[in-house]
């Protein structure tokens, strides 16, 4: 099962520079906010599926039931 | 005919209505909380919408997934355009972006209901109150 710190080295090594804050309840539904400079010049969907790009295919939505998510430019 | 009539349906779908959401369950009866959310922004809009539904089948989750290039629902589309998951479209509600990007009249600054809102809000719509 994944955990909280898990997903924040995923999405941190998926996204160079990025900081992500992962929080989760019960570690099937977690929330993010991720920061990185990288997500500057790309609208909002571009900048999810960069983080979702930390995910295997099918993952999202199965093992990690629901990710809520935030990002932003630093 | 292609190989993939399903596909092209979403595809079709997708082209032919201006605003259209991939749901859990309807806007009447969502079956998740994110679907919910997303039903829920896009009906404070007051822009209607399509609705489609992608519990019946599987294989309309996969096929829109492989158009959209988007792992989750909901999924709202503008113009053809992916606009979003349930996080952005609640957050372009939030600023005025979505009322921007359906093309719906802005909010009041407070959307909350004021008594204050007659004297400085837009002039309703509806021509039979221009006539009186």
């Amino acid at each position: 099962m994944a955990t909280p710190e898990e997903l924040k080295q995923r999405i941190e090594a998926a996204i160079p520079g990025a900081e992500a804050e992962v929080t989760s309840a019960d570690n099937v539904h977690f929330q993010a906010r991720v920061v990185a400079a990288a997500f500057e010049g790309k609208n909002r969907v571009e900048q999810h599926r960069m983080v979702y790009g930390a995910f295997d295919p099918g993952e999202l939505g199965g093992a990690v039931h629901a990710l809520q998510l935030r990002t932003e430019t630093p | 005919m292609s190989d993939n009539p399903l596909r092209d349906a979403i595809a079709e779908a997708i082209r032919d209505n201006k605003v259209i959401l991939f749901m859990k369950g309807t806007p009447e009866q969502p079956m998740c909380g994110f679907s919910a959310r997303a039903a829920g922004a896009v009906q404070a809009t007051g822009v209607p919408f399509a609705a489609v539904d992608i519990l019946p089948d599987p294989r309309i989750r996969q096929e829109l997934t492989a158009i959209s290039n988007w792992p989750t629902t909901p999924q709202l589309f503008v113009d053809g355009e992916l606009v979003g998951g349930s996080d952005i479209v609640v957050e372009m509600l939030e600023t005025g972006e979505l009322h921007e990007v359906l093309g719906a009249e802005k909010p009041a600054e407070a959307p909350a209901v004021t008594s204050e809102a007659d004297a400085s809000g837009p002039a309703p719509l509806g021509i039979e109150n221009r006539l009186g």
